[in-house]
This record gives structure tokens, sequence and C-alpha cells, in this order.
């Protein structure tokens, strides 16, 4: 594919200009956002469905979430926002050193998240707190849990809520890993910052989903 | 059953069924007018506007804001009457008349039960009083099913761990169709039964004897083999369908397909109505659903001196 | 601007997407849209071929009461597989992936689309989800049609999550295929083209692309709680968990009801280019028909629960339901108005193309007619799940969207392989399919109406006549279909080379391209000055002789 050489490197032959294609991208990007917000709402239709039906279960059982693990969680997502804001503003000024830095940072944030997300999991796991047919809970805090109609039902959708959350953690840390490697090569400047842009866009997406999950599980 | 409906319908056998016959042949009607009156257009403008010649380039109309307003206007006012007609007409089908003769439908693969007031539980065929409104409170074992009758133009989707009901009165005293209209797995096109609408005397003397009466075993468990529909998978002429057939089964050395084999006696023939998994003769599927497990002791008795009985 | 082309049209010398580069890697790894319309083409004409000759097969079986071919377990899997394919693998990315991706640019005066790369990515999702499918199929037992009710789905053996997986992936593809479809219409028009000037194709495949991207992740998620539902019993839709099997007819109709909409929106795009060309008048009522096309798709998520009127839905629920659907009923009703309105004081030309048009016209009103019965909620109860409603949808799934379909391969076949077809061939094909299609599938109304149950391996001896009647019928169908593809196949080996605009059509991929295209579609780029139906600025609007154009292609 040839490149008119007049142009800007990183325009594709397909497009007029770089505003053109910066524009698509990111119209693009919102309407995957949307999809996104369908997919959980998908699931959050689900939870409505049984909380409704079910609200004393869900009453209770938000209890068995920890609510600190939780709210920590949120802080730590809160200032990873926080910090791919930072980063597109660095990039905007051309300042790669703050790109790469703030993009790491941002790593290391998702992964506290995703630590705290572990220890959530594995101590319902050693308490047999299980989604779906293999929940069967025992012990202290789980325990008294085990008959609840429904327990089941809440756990499952639990698990499935902030798993498919958790996957979206994760790749939101192999983009950030990419866009850090590639911000390091130097490709990225102020006329052109598009994929930054773009995986900050999803990245608040991610925050934004986690700050409704949190008090529909944790809190109410 | 000979065919006593129209072009369309099916025979009409209960008292709402005219009614929904006459809101179908209503929406038939303005359809088919609409529709012709679309097709002759078309066909006129084809004939009439040809293309007389390749370079022929026709001088655009201005379209008539009036004309698609116009349209739809009409199809709004159109839409409004069958609406509400339509809606009439469910409601008339969603709400039984109260002090309605009530009977048990319990679905399950494949076959439908039927529980009536005073606990007689009967397989296969719904029988019922002509005449008197009848309302069907009915659940399913396993799966989703679906309870119609054509002639009556009702159905209702059963459920497992729900209510879901219908009601209909038989018009006529006669035997009309029960499928299954919701897909239930292998033998679907088999869960068949039929409605018998008796007059009063008739059908109170038929509940009497519901429960087996003075059949013997053998006989009872015969009508049972149909009622259930075992003879949609067992033949009992030595034919392979789903299942081995029943004849000659009593007494005959069984090979499983775990490697296993056995002798089949009662206890055998009982086991593989109750759990049919457990032991599945070699060479044959192991389709069969295990909710015959739950049907009385009497009847399983009775099906078990039925199957001993086919030589 | 200039009508005719700088490109000479001798076969072999010029330049085309088809000749440009000739490695099998310049096609399985190229990013011209063109190309991977064909690519779509290919796969979508096997798996088209695979779900039709398993509709046969059932066809076949049914013929006569009681076993005739197969045994009810191979029956019911022939029957879920005819209906998997048609819907997943081939209606639903049909049109949008083979002639959007095709047509589409080139009637935006594009170069590409807007994410090229994005766009082969959908077609090897779509191939992994293909695959999977296959993987299910030979793995056997998935026979709940394609609705996959729960709990029977979800008590199936292992297969089914393998067949969750394929539609959840298949999903993708569309669903990224629609963002790049919404993108490109928003940000790469040529200069001059409004909104008010785009093709009605364009204005359908945008509202197609909405409805991919707002309804297909239903699916996806469905289909994942299903898997999960499946394999750790999450008890969301399973009674015997507690679950709620209605709650899965709801999320799985909140998707397969505006699906019918990706099925049918494209297929009213294409009639409304054909029903301009062929009768060379403007498209009556063009912004009502191109807005009914976007009312449609918004209606469309709205109506989802007139599946369900004997589920054991509310009552108040069914009745919402009910009055939404038929308000659809009035811009579909709008537009084949506007079709048949059309062809008012224009210039009519029976060609193929235009044959399907017209067939389509009728077909789909039946269709549509008959849609409206089965939202009268009194009459729906009595026919719902019948062979009604099998006959109803597939009149405006086939006789609608793959007739609407086969009308635009045949128009713009010459745009995409260079080559004419045989034109008697072509309307013998149409005219067998038409027959064949109304012997088939009308005798499915009187099935439907007399009771007859739908999914079914073995039938009451009242309904033999009309079953084996609707056999005949159906191999009638099949040879129409033969004919049309050995008339395409005729045409690449034999076929007249094609001139630029065969057709006399007025949008741009007629006048500012070569047949075929060169690799970039146009030499400079295109400036719309007028509307895609403006026949007249075609052929006098710059004193330009449109005379060789409309010659009609030499025999070579």
């Amino acid at each position: 594919m040839s490149t008119a050489s007049a142009h800007h490197p990183k325009l594709q032959h397909h497009f007029v200009s770089m505003d053109q294609q910066f524009d698509a991208s990111k119209l693009g990007m919102w309407l995957f956002l949307i999809t996104e917000i369908l997919l959980f709402s998908g699931m959050f239709v689900a939870y409505t469905v049984y909380r409704v039906w079910h609200p004393e279960v869900f009453e209770a059982l938000s209890g068995a979430l920890d609510w600190r693990l939780g709210g920590v969680n949120t802080l730590v997502l809160l200032a990873s926002s926080f910090t791919v804001a930072a980063s597109i503003h660095h990039i905007q000024n051309d300042n790669r050193k703050g790109l790469v830095r703030n993009v790491i940072l941002t790593i290391i944030f998702a992964g506290v998240f995703m630590f705290i997300k572990y220890l959530e999991y594995s101590g319902k796991f050693s308490h047999g707190v299980f989604p779906g047919e293999a929940y069967a809970p025992f012990g202290d805090h789980y325990g008294h849990y085990a008959d609840v109609p429904y327990a089941p039902q809440f756990f499952s959708i639990y698990f499935v809520m902030t798993g498919i959350h958790g996957v979206h953690v994760l790749v939101g840390m192999g983009i950030f890993a990419w866009l850090a490697f590639r911000g390091a090569r130097g490709d990225f400047s102020s006329e052109y910052y598009t994929p930054v842009e773009l995986s900050g866009l999803y990245w608040h997406l991610v925050d934004i989903i986690w700050i409704f999950l949190f008090p529909l599980l944790y809190l109410i | 059953m000979g065919d006593k409906g129209t072009f369309w319908m099916p025979q009409s056998a209960s008292t709402v069924s005219g009614e929904v016959d006459a809101l179908f042949y209503l929406t038939f009607w303005i359809s088919t007018v609409i529709f012709l009156m679309v097709v002759g257009a078309m066909a006129y403008f084809v004939i009439r506007y040809r293309r007389r010649s390749e370079s022929e380039v026709p001088v655009d109309e201005h379209d008539s804001r009036l004309f698609e307003y116009s349209t739809i206007g009409l199809s709004i006012v159109l839409v409004l009457i069958v609406f509400t007609w339509g809606f009439k007409v469910y409601l008339k089908l969603n709400v039984a008349p109260p002090g309605a003769y009530e009977v048990q439908v319990t679905a399950s693969q494949w076959k439908w039960d039927y529980t009536y007031p005073d606990g007689t539980v009967y397989a296969g065929d719904l029988h019922v009083p002509a005449n008197r409104p009848v309302r069907l409170v009915m659940n399913s074992m396993d799966v989703l099913h679906s309870f119609f009758v054509p002639q009556f133009r009702i159905k209702q989707d059963v459920v497992p761990n729900r209510y879901t009901s219908v009601w209909f009165e038989a018009s006529v005293t006669d035997t009309f169709d029960v499928f299954c209209t919701e897909y239930c797995g292998n033998q679907h096109s088999g869960m068949l039964g039929k409605v018998i609408a008796h007059p009063q005397e008739e059908f109170d003397l038929w509940l009497s004897e519901a429960g087996g009466g003075d059949l013997s075993p053998e006989e009872y468990g015969e009508r049972l083999f149909g009622q259930n529909n075992c003879n949609t998978c067992h033949s009992i002429d030595g034919t392979r369908i789903v299942g081995p057939s029943m004849q000659g089964l009593f007494g005959s050395q069984r090979q499983f397909a775990s490697g296993e084999s056995a002798v089949a006696d009662e206890n055998y023939l009982l086991n593989s109505i109750v759990a049919p998994a457990a032991q599945v003769v070699e060479g044959y599927p192991p389709a069969m659903p295990p909710s015959y497990g739950s049907l009385p002791q009497d009847q399983l008795n009775a099906l078990v001196a039925y199957i001993k009985s086919v030589q | 601007m200039s009508v005719a082309t700088a490109t000479t049209e001798i076969p072999g010398k010029q330049v085309t997407y088809l000749n440009h580069e000739k490695s099998i890697k310049s096609w399985l790894l190229t990013l011209d849209h063109k190309r991977i319309g064909l690519l779509y083409m290919s796969t979508i004409v096997v798996v088209f071929l695979a779900a039709g000759i398993l509709a046969l097969l059932v066809r076949i079986e049914l013929m006569s009461p009681g076993r005739t071919i197969v045994d009810a377990q191979t029956y019911n899997q022939f029957f879920s597989l005819h209906g998997i394919l048609m819907v997943f693998l081939f209606i639903v990315p049909s049109v949008p992936a083979i002639l959007g991706n095709f047509i589409m640019p080139i009637q935006l005066g594009a170069i590409d689309v807007a994410f090229p790369r994005l766009n082969l990515a959908s077609y090897y999702i779509y191939m992994v989800g293909g695959v999977l499918v296959v993987a299910a199929m030979l793995l056997g037992q998935i026979d709940t049609g394609w609705t996959f009710y729960t709990p029977y789905s979800s008590r199936l053996g292992a297969p089914i999550i393998f067949m969750t997986l394929a539609i959840f992936i298949a999903g993708f593809s569309s669903i990224l295929t629609g963002i790049n479809f919404i993108v490109t219409i928003h940000k790469m028009r040529a200069p001059g083209l409004t909104w008010n000037r785009l093709p009605l194709f364009v204005w359908s495949i945008y509202a197609t692309s909405i409805v991919q991207v707002l309804a297909t992740p239903v699916i996806g998620i469905t289909m994942l709680l299903l898997l999960l539902e499946k394999t750790l019993g999450i008890g969301i839709f399973d009674p015997a968990l507690g679950g709620d099997p209605i709650l899965f007819q709801h999320f799985f109709w909140f998707y397969s009801h505006p699906a019918v909409y990706i099925m049918i929106l494209p297929a009213f795009g294409i009639i409304s280019d054909l029903m301009g060309t062929f009768s060379r008048h403007e498209v009556m009522g063009y912004k009502f028909v191109a807005l009914s096309s976007v009312a449609i798709a918004f209606l469309g998520f709205l109506v989802w629960g007139h599946h369900m009127f004997v589920s054991g839905q509310s009552a108040v629920s069914s009745i919402v339901f009910s009055l939404i659907t038929y308000l659809i009923g009035i811009p579909t009703g709008v537009k084949v108005i506007n079709w048949v309105g059309t062809m008012y004081k224009g210039s009519v030309s029976l060609k193929t193309p235009m044959l399907y048009a017209l067939s389509f016209l009728f077909l789909f009103s039946i269709g549509g007619f008959t849609g409206v019965m089965l939202g009268v909620l009194g009459v729906d109860i009595h026919l719902h799940d019948t062979y009604f409603v099998v006959a109803h949808f597939h009149y405006v799934m086939m006789g609608g969207t793959v007739v609407a379909l086969i009308g635009g391969l045949h128009y713009w076949w010459p745009k995409i392989t260079g080559k004419m077809y045989n034109e008697t061939a072509g309307r013998i094909a149409c005219a067998l399919i038409f027959i064949g299609f109304n012997v088939t599938f009308f005798t499915q109304f009187v099935l439907g109406t007399k009771g007859m149950p739908r999914r079914y391996y073995d039938y009451q001896p009242q309904y033999a006549d009309l079953h084996a009647l609707s056999t005949y019928g159906s191999w009638i169908l099949a040879a129409g279909l033969f004919l049309v593809l050995f008339t395409f196949i005729h045409s690449l080996m034999r076929g007249a080379a094609a001139p630029s605009n065969p057709w006399g059509g007025a949008s741009l991929e007629w006048t500012h391209t070569s047949s075929p295209p060169s690799p970039h579609n146009f030499d400079e780029q295109p400036i719309v000055t007028h509307g895609p139906y403006d026949y007249h600025h075609y052929y006098h609007g710059d004193g330009q002789s449109a005379e060789a154009e409309l010659a009609p292609p030499s025999k070579a």
C-alpha cells in the first residue's frame, strides 16, 4: 500500500487527512464502547431481575462481600483513571517520558486491583463459595449462607459480572503494556496519539462499570 | 378424524374458536385485498410503463406528500381496528370463566398426564365433559412443552417450576388432537394425545372407571403402554424403533453397553422403566427419559405385567 | 463531472482489483474491501449450499409420515443445523458482508472502509465461528433448533458448548462489521455526498449496522450465560437450579427479533436501488424510504415479546408487544408502496435483477401480511409454533432477503466480475425460484392454520398431501438455485466483458468506476452534485451522451 510521501507517516492511504483518520477512529471506539455497555447491561438485567424477585436474599448476601476490599479497589481504579488522563495530557504536550511513566503507573494500579480481586476470589473458593452448582459454603464467614435459597444465583451473578470485568482489566493491562512499549520507542507525539486516546476511553469505561458494580454488589 | 373445517381452519369445536376464525378471516381478507391491489398496480405499471427504447429517460414526478401521509394514516386506522379486536379475543382466551372444571396437567418427556379433581391420574388422553368450561393448570417435570388443540384454537407453553393455565369449552362431543408445540427432544413429534369430549353423564361414568377399574393387570398395562406413548419407541412385534422391542423380552438374556449382562426378570423390567440409564442394552442409544419413574406404583406393576405378557 | 471513466475497457489489459496482485497471500491477507467481500462471498455460498442441502433432506424426510430416510434424532439435528447455519452464518452476514463490503464504499466514493484491517479481522473471526459450528455439528447431539431454549439446551451434551461459543464469536464479527460500516458512512463520504444523496442501499446498510451494534452484544452475553449454565450450572435459566427459562427467551429474542431486521433491512436497500435503476425513475418517497429503515431499526428493539405470546409471560406485556408489532408494519408498508410507485411513469425494463425485485415485492408482501396476522393476539395463539410461522419467516427471509440478495448479485455481478451473465438463463432461474418457492411454502401456510406443529419428525395422516406437495416444490426451488449457480459459473468462464455501466445506473459504482473496479476504486476523487437516482443528470446532465454506455453488451 503506497502512502503519499507528503503526508504524515501514520496517515493510512484511504483517509484524506489526519483529522479524518482520528475522528473515524474515535467514532469507532465510541461505538465499540456502546457494545461493551450493552454486553454488561445483559448482566445488569439478570442482576435486576433476580434482585426484584428476591430482594431479601440480595440484601443479606451483599454482607458476604467485603466492602473494604471493594472500596480500596474502587479507589485504585479511580487513581488509574487519573494516570490515564495524565498520560494523554503529557503526550499532547509531547512529553513522552510523562506518557510512559503514567502508563506504567496505570499498569501497576490495574495489577493491584487484580491482586485484591485474587484475594477476594481465593477467600471465597477456600470456603466452598463457588459459582453455580458447586456452591457449598462452610466455615465461620460463609457457612450460614449454605441454605439460603437463591444464594447460588447471587454468587453466580457476582462471579460472572466481576469475572468478565476482571477480564476487561487484564485486557487493559495488555493494551497499556503495548502502549508503554510503543511510547518508549517514540511512536507517539502530539500529532499522533490515537491509540493512547482510544485506550484511555476504554479504560474509563472499565472504571465506570466498576463504579456501578461496587455499590450494587457490595453495598446494597 | 374427518376434516370439518374451512379451507384454512380445521373444525371449529370450542366456544371461542368461532371468534378466532372470524378474526383470522378479517385479517386474511383485509390482507388479500391490499395484496391484490399492490400486485395489480405492479402488473399494470410493468406493462403500461415498459421500456420502449433503450435511450428513454422519463420525466421524474415530484413525490406526493399527501399520498405518503394518507397511506400512513389509513394503515394506522386499519391496524388499530384489528388490534382492538385481537385484544378482545385474547382476553376471552386468557380469562377462564369462574367455576370451570379444573384438571391438573403434568407434561414430561414425552407424555401428558392428567390429574382429575377426585385424584384419578390418567395418562395420554384427556377426557372432558362437553359444553362446560374446563381449565387446565399445567406444569412440566423436565423441559418446556406446549399444549395445543387445533380444533379449540388454544395453545399454552408448559414450564417447569411454574404453573401456566389455559381454558376451553368443547362445543361438540368428539375426539380432537393434542400436540406438543415446543420442541422437547427426540420424540417431540410423538408427544401426542387426544381430547375426548363426552356428554356430562358419559364423562361421569368414564371418570368412575378411569383408575383401571376391573381390568386385569395385563389389560391395564396394555392401555398404559399406549397412553404413556411407550409404543413410539418400543414395538411389540420385534421391529426396532428407538429402543428394544418388547417381544419376547421377558426371560431373555440382555447384553448391556457396559459389557455386563443379565436375565430380564421382573426387577430388571421395573428398573429399566424407573432408571433407564442404568442398564442400556448394547447397540441402543441411552435415549429414554427418566420421567416414567414418577408413575404410580400400581401403574408400574401393570406395565411390568403387560411387558411380561408380550411374547 | 465526467461520466465515462478514463480506464480503457480492453479485457486483459486493464488493471483491476482482481488482477493487480495474484498470489494466494494477496487474497487471504487482503485489506481491499472488494476482495474481502469476495472472501465472504465464497464462504457464504458454501454455508448456503450446506444449509440448503440440509433443508432438502428435511423436506424429503417430511414427504411422507413416519420414517422416510432418517430417524428422529438425525432429523432433529438436520433442522437444527439448517436453522443455525442459515441464521447465524448465512443470512445475518450475507448482504452486509458481501454486497455491503463490495458496493457500499464505492457508492460513498471512498477508497476503502474506515478500518480495513478490522474488516479482514471480522472475516477471520467469522471463520473461527464457522469452524466451531462445524466442530459442534460433527460432535453431534445439537437438536435444539436455532433458538436454544433452556432448560433443554443447557442439559444437552458437550457439543452445545462449542455451539454457544461459535455464536458468541460469530457475533463479534457482526459487531465489528457494523462499527466499521457506521464509521465509514459517517466519515468517508465523497465531497458533495450529503445524507440526502446517499443511495438507499447505503441507508439500509447504515440502519442494519446500528442494529448489529446495539443487538449483537446481547446475544453474546446470552450465549455466554448459557455456556456458564451448561458448564457451571449458574442457575440463571435452568428451573431445576432455581433459574427462569422465560428469562432466557427474553434475552434471546431481545437480540433475535432485531436480528431479523439485520437480515431484511439490507434487502430493502437492494430493492430500492433495483427499482430505481430498472424503472429509470427516482425512487418514490426517497426520504420516507430512507427514514423508514431507521424507524424499523429502532422499533425492532421493542417487539421481541411477540415471540412469547404463549410462553407464560404476563398478558399486559403481550398486549403492549402486540401493539408495537403493528406499528412496525406501517413503515414497512410505506416502503412497499413507494417501491411499486417508483415504476409509475417510469421506464420499466424486465432484466433479471428487476424480475427478482418484482418477485421480492410479491413474496415479501405475503410475508409481511402474514406477519401482521401473527401479531394479532387472538390469532397468534392458534398459529404460534405451527407451520404458519415457518412459512411466514421463510417468505420474509428467503422470499425477501435471499431473493433480494440473488437479485443484487445479478445486478452488481458485471461490476464485481467484469463479466455479463446469460440473461435467458437468469430469467428462467428466477421463474423456477419463484414457482418453486411458492409451491414449497404457500402449502405450509395451510398446514399451519390446520394445526401442523413445527419441528415435527412425524405427523398425522391428514397433513400428508400438503407435505408431499411442499417437498416437490423444494425440488423446483433447488433446481432454480442451482441454475443461478451455473449461470454465474458459466459467466465467469464464458461471459462477455461487461461495460462499466450495463444497466444505466446513476450511483457512483456505475458512473465512476470501471468493471471490475481498479484497486483503489476511482482514478480521481469523485465529487457528487446530484442524487443517486437522478437519471436525467446521468443521461443529459452535462451534455455528455450516454449512448455508448447503453448499447447492449456484445456477445464476445
